[in-house]
């Protein structure tokens, strides 16, 4: 996994509440293969007319969201399907962190296997940075893992990363997490054995 | 491990979590067993991890492969699959599951259909046990009083590996349903009617426990559909206790235990349920005699109400996000507020999916049938070959077919619509799934989520019906 420690970027302002992994990526795209780049496919329905070119009215299409990196979206970010292709897309589209008031539980897991830090803000700090950014669309957010925190631009201040630390850790290092359960495998191997002998049906 | 004393009241979930919680990390993750890893044709990113690092999987006898998203509902080979790359998804699958050594059911077995309806229907799915697949509606086997919850594909990966997982405890909610519900009144429309009270985000980082005289008078089948939508309020799982229902629906199933092992698992399944006075994070209590058959407006399940309502007006909604949600959601679907649900006219139905599509809402939906004919175009399908062929065998099949629906070939089909089953665009759909997202059923499909019987009361009509006045 790629590291993630600090970055400062400009934000695109994706608005929606309940944004489902439908919408990230649409399931037809599912099939492709990860090498060719998923990029193509993020917001693809939603971000696209009919006939498949852009939408300058979509908020990524616009000349002042190229090179943002962080993205501001509303509710339950990322709700519904499982589909990691959701995550593939934003990461290869650039995107390293989310600033959302919730996220939906699987999708937030996810990002965070996939180097990209979701942040839970509470919702009025998020409404408070969508207003500053649609009168100063070249503000930058920086997202400081190691402190924990992100800076907002104007008076928005400071505000504290609430991911549990293990998951802080792995990002913050580019901890391949098999790799690091496998120092773990003695202890797996006992406990197997233990829940094997007394649910004997289980390994059949 | 960390186990709580003999004496404190613990939940189902604690109790099961804390069973299969091999150490925590200091930094507060519990690496937890994993009993049954459920495989399907998305899986393949997962596969692609492994060969890049030269592994296997770990336990192959606790994996089980179901093809399930990618399979044609009009033939049983890779060859009726409507395009190549959709054919080149299920050989995939079957490469995979050869070169893991993994037991897998293809589309031609037997034991094919939806991996959610096939797991518990075989026995796979049983009390006490942590089930993940990479699926979101894998908490829909938490009906069985089992940890079941969807991951994504790298998570995939580590369990393939590992046959563990790194997770956060989350905290529960109990949600209890008490009374009756009405005639005509499914688990389907509790759930609408939860999530329509709670939100779609209702639920986050909760696991739920559903209990109450409403769940525990319901049939096991009740119970999956129940649990199947806990991921619509955004909970991570679904629950129930196991009870006489459960295991009476377990016994004898094929990967259940038998004889001695069997006296040895009710011992410790009959010690399971939540304890007196165990505490929950949060509580949430329905009359069940007050939900009605519901209906979705919009393009979140949390947009539901009841068949007897109107579809609100925007303006009517306490946030500003809600009230720019509703105005797109309804420019979307293309409905005027304050228009009567009863009565909508729509194009086609779709029974089926993981949440409505095994044998008791077939039963539903033909019991509605008797003598009546279809006015828009329907398909049935299945949820797995089994419900299929005692469907067939019970004469639902005929009744289905006499009444001008389509009956198919299992598989998830229009709900995830990734097989090629599609809503065409513009079109609106009475379906039985769980997801009225936009484009979901295909690009610029409509959506109204209803019970089984409520979807065989709109394919008679044409029109969204309130299945009572039929």
């Amino acid at each position: 996994m790629k590291a993630f420690t600090r970055g400062t970027s400009t934000v695109a302002y994706v608005p929606g509440v309940n944004c489902d992994t439908d919408q990230i990526i649409p399931g037809r795209f599912l099939k492709a293969d990860r090498a060719e780049g998923y990029d193509k496919f993020l917001f693809h329905d939603i971000r696209r007319d009919a006939d498949g070119n852009l939408d300058p009215g979509f908020p990524l299409n616009r000349p002042d969201a190229q090179g943002a990196r962080i993205l501001l979206v509303e509710d339950n970010f990322g709700c519904g399907s499982s589909r990691e292709g959701a995550v593939y897309a934003l990461a290869d589209a650039g995107i390293r962190a989310l600033l959302a008031p919730s996220f939906g539980d699987i999708f937030f897991n996810n990002a965070l296997k996939n180097g990209i830090v979701p942040v839970r803000l509470p919702v009025t700090v998020c409404e408070a940075l969508a207003d500053h950014l649609s009168d100063n669309p070249d503000a930058a957010v920086t997202v400081d893992l190691e402190a924990a925190q992100v800076v907002l631009p104007g008076d928005l201040g400071a505000h504290p990363i609430t991911i549990d630390a293990f998951a802080r850790d792995c990002l913050l290092q580019g901890l391949d997490e098999i790799e690091m359960t496998f120092t773990y495998l003695n202890r797996i191997a006992a406990f197997e054995a233990d829940r094997m002998a007394r649910n004997p049906w289980l390994g059949r | 491990m960390t186990q709580a004393s003999d004496t404190t009241p613990r939940t189902l979930f604690g109790k099961i979590w804390d069973a299969h919680e091999i150490m925590r990390h200091p930094s507060g993750q519990s690496l937890l067993y994993i009993d049954r890893d459920l495989i399907h044709e998305g899986s393949f990113h997962a596969f692609a991890d492994l060969k890049r690092r030269n592994l296997r999987p770990r336990r192959p006898q606790q994996i089980f492969g179901i093809a399930d998203h990618y399979v044609p509902t009009l033939g049983r080979s890779a060859d009726d699959a409507a395009s190549p790359a959709i054919a080149r998804m299920i050989r995939t699958f079957d490469e995979n599951m050869e070169w893991g050594g993994l037991r897998h059911f293809g589309l031609s077995s037997r034991e094919q259909g939806i991996v959610h309806v096939v797991a518990p229907e075989q026995g796979i799915t049983l009390p006490g046990l942590t089930i993940v697949c990479s699926d979101s509606h894998t908490s829909t086997q938490g009906a069985l009083g089992a940890i079941a919850f969807g991951i994504g594909q790298s998570e995939n990966a580590h369990v393939l590996a590992t046959q563990t997982l790194w997770q956060m405890r989350p905290k529960t909610m109990r949600v209890t349903v008490d009374g009756q519900l009405g005639q005509g009144v499914t688990a389907k429309d509790v759930m609408l009617a939860l999530i329509a009270r709670i939100g779609a985000a209702g639920a986050g980082r909760h696991a739920i426990e559903y209990a109450g005289q409403v769940v525990r008078n319901m049939s096991v089948e009740a119970r999956l559909t129940l649990c199947n939508l806990s991921i619509e309020a955004a909970a991570r799982l679904g629950m129930v206790a196991p009870d006489e229902t459960t295991f009476r629906y377990v016994a004898g199933r094929h990967y259940a235990p038998t004889d001695q092992e069997w006296d040895l698992a009710m011992a410790q399944w009959r010690r399971l349920p939540t304890d007196d006075g165990a505490p929950f994070d949060r509580e949430v209590e329905m009359d069940g005699a007050a939900i009605a058959p519901m209906v979705t407006w919009g393009t979140s399940p949390e947009d539901a109400v009841p068949i007897t309502g109107r579809i609100p007006d925007p303006a009517s909604f306490a946030s500003a996000e809600k009230r720019k949600a509703a105005a797109k959601s309804l420019e979307y679907m293309d409905l005027a507020p304050g228009t009567e649900l009863d009565g909508l006219p729509i194009d086609r139905v779709f029974i089926g999916s993981c949440t409505n599509s095994r044998i008791e809402d077939l039963r539903a939906a033909a019991a509605i049938l008797k003598d009546r004919k279809a006015a828009i175009p329907t398909i049935v399908v299945p949820g797995s070959t089994q419900v299929r062929e005692q469907a067939e065998a019970e004469g639902l099949a005929r009744i289905f077919r006499e009444a001008g629906f389509e009956w198919r070939q299992s598989g998830c089909s229009m709900c995830a619509a990734m097989n090629g089953d599609v809503v065409e665009p513009g079109e609106r759909c009475a379906s039985t799934s769980n997801r009225n997202f936009v484009g979901r059923q295909g690009p610029g499909a409509r959506t109204h989520l209803v019970s089984p019987a409520m979807a065989a009361a709109a394919a008679i009509t044409g029109r969204l019906t309130d299945v009572r006045r039929l």
